[in-house]
């Protein structure tokens, strides 16, 4: 056939009576040409040698060690997570406990001032207080000796007054003694 | 869209869904020998590299609290690792890096393989065959070696009644060997069907002209569908493999 082609097509026709002849070998189906068997299955087997060798050796326990080291990690991070977590409720528990001396400690603050300023107000009202019964008892004093005075110039005018009645009245029974002691008897 | 139409024109629309699963030598043209490096064999180094990308590069940090591509690779061990522990125990443990290197291989050759002009490596019988059989290998030399004959009682259900007990056992025998056939299939055949049925609406874009929008929008739906069959066989590859290690470790139902 390829002989009875002429010039230009008769690279494009011996190519395709090649691909005829190889097809009606086969039986059609490229799978079932016997003779690319013996190539192809060993080279499979040099493939799958490769290539098992590299996922044994190589990929395989670096992949399992990435897992491993990861799953490490993890654990050892929630470790630390429950660790911090035990820190910051200690951390929260002396935080309340600063927080509770810090109270008391002001509530005992405010007493020991409170009793200092009562202390300072109770002198000061004494202070005040004596003073005000000092300057009390000295105007009661003061209003006795004017009262002890007044009287006095009342009897001494009462006697002066009735010395002179009687003395204009009967000037020959008077006595100023018994006058004197009969005003202050009436006085009092 | 336009211009690339004139060519192919009227005369016939030619849709080759299959095409991109061809496996071509990278340098020169020669029959493929067992050494011959192929661009499945490109893409399986792509796979390789971007695997390591994410899951060595992206861990160099090995940062505390992890970038967005270290979570992701984070992402990635702990979900396979919760669904070996889930299925298989805290013994299953031995299996994880096995588990992990098919699920990683899976995963990213299907999501690779959604690039555009890319290769799916696991679209092909040969390459999910080969890590089906090996599992299936695993589970027999495993089981056998860890309960001796007692291995055998996987097929004998003691639960059920003892005249049904031969019937049960030939089905289970029977799926126990279809196991490898069903597991490697499924995969590889969702590969291969959402990425020929991606090519078939591909091929209707330019040939419609303006109306190529509506295959387009399919296609943009179709692939969100496959991102996430990409993922999905992926896991389902990798859970089999659990459960089928768990018979290994466990036969007595």
């Amino acid at each position: 056939m390829g002989i009875g082609v002429l010039g230009a097509t008769a690279v494009t026709g011996t190519e395709a009576a090649e691909e005829a002849a190889k097809k009606a070998e086969a039986g059609g189906l490229p799978q079932l040409d016997f003779s690319t068997f013996p190539s192809q299955i060993f080279w499979l087997a040099v493939t799958v040698i490769v290539l098992f060798w590299l996922m044994n050796k190589i990929a395989l326990p670096r992949i399992a060690s990435v897992l491993e080291e990861r799953a490490d990690a993890i654990a050892d991070d929630l470790d630390r997570a429950e660790e911090f977590k035990r820190k910051a409720a200690e951390a929260e528990e002396a935080y309340q406990q600063a927080l509770a001396d810090a109270r008391a400690k002001a509530h005992e603050i405010v007493a020991e001032t409170k009793a200092e300023i009562q202390k300072d107000v109770d002198a000061a009202m004494a202070k005040a207080d004596a003073e005000i019964s000092a300057r009390s008892a000295e105007s009661e004093k003061r209003i006795r000796e004017i009262r002890a005075s007044a009287m006095a110039a009342v009897e001494e005018v009462a006697t002066d007054t009735a010395g002179a009645v009687i003395e204009s009245v009967l000037p020959d029974v008077m006595d100023a003694d018994a006058v004197k002691s009969a005003v202050r008897a009436r006085m009092n | 869209m336009a211009v690339d139409k004139e060519p192919k024109g009227e005369g016939g629309l030619e849709i080759h869904p299959m095409d991109q699963f061809a496996i071509k030598p990278l340098f020169g043209d020669g029959d493929l020998g067992i050494l011959t490096i192929t661009n499945s064999t490109m893409w399986m180094a792509l796979v390789l590299a971007a695997v390591s990308a994410l899951l060595i590069l992206g861990m160099r940090g090995r940062a505390l609290v992890p970038t967005r591509i270290q979570s992701v690779a984070e992402l990635l061990y702990g979900f396979v690792r919760q669904m070996v522990t889930d299925v298989l125990g805290e013994e299953g443990i031995k299996f994880f890096p096995y588990i992990f290197t098919l699920f990683v291989f899976i995963l990213f050759s299907n999501i690779l393989g959604l690039l555009p002009y890319s290769f799916t490596v696991t679209s092909h019988i040969a390459i999910t065959g080969v890590l089906a059989l090996v599992i299936f290998c695993t589970v027999i030399v495993i089981g056998f070696m860890k309960n001796g004959l007692g291995f055998l009682k996987l097929f004998w259900i003691e639960a059920a009644p003892l005249p049904l007990r031969p019937v049960l056992a030939a089905i289970e025998v029977i799926s126990f060997f279809v196991r490898p056939l069903s597991h490697s299939i499924r995969l590889a055949g969702n590969m291969m069907a959402g990425h020929a049925v991606l090519k078939v609406f591909a091929a209707f874009v330019p040939a419609l002209s303006i109306f190529g929008i509506l295959p387009l929008a399919m296609m943009v739906a179709v692939t969100g569908l496959e991102v996430l069959v990409a993922v999905v066989q992926a896991y389902i590859f990798a859970i089999l493999t659990c459960i089928y290690l768990k018979d290994a470790l466990h036969p007595s139902h």
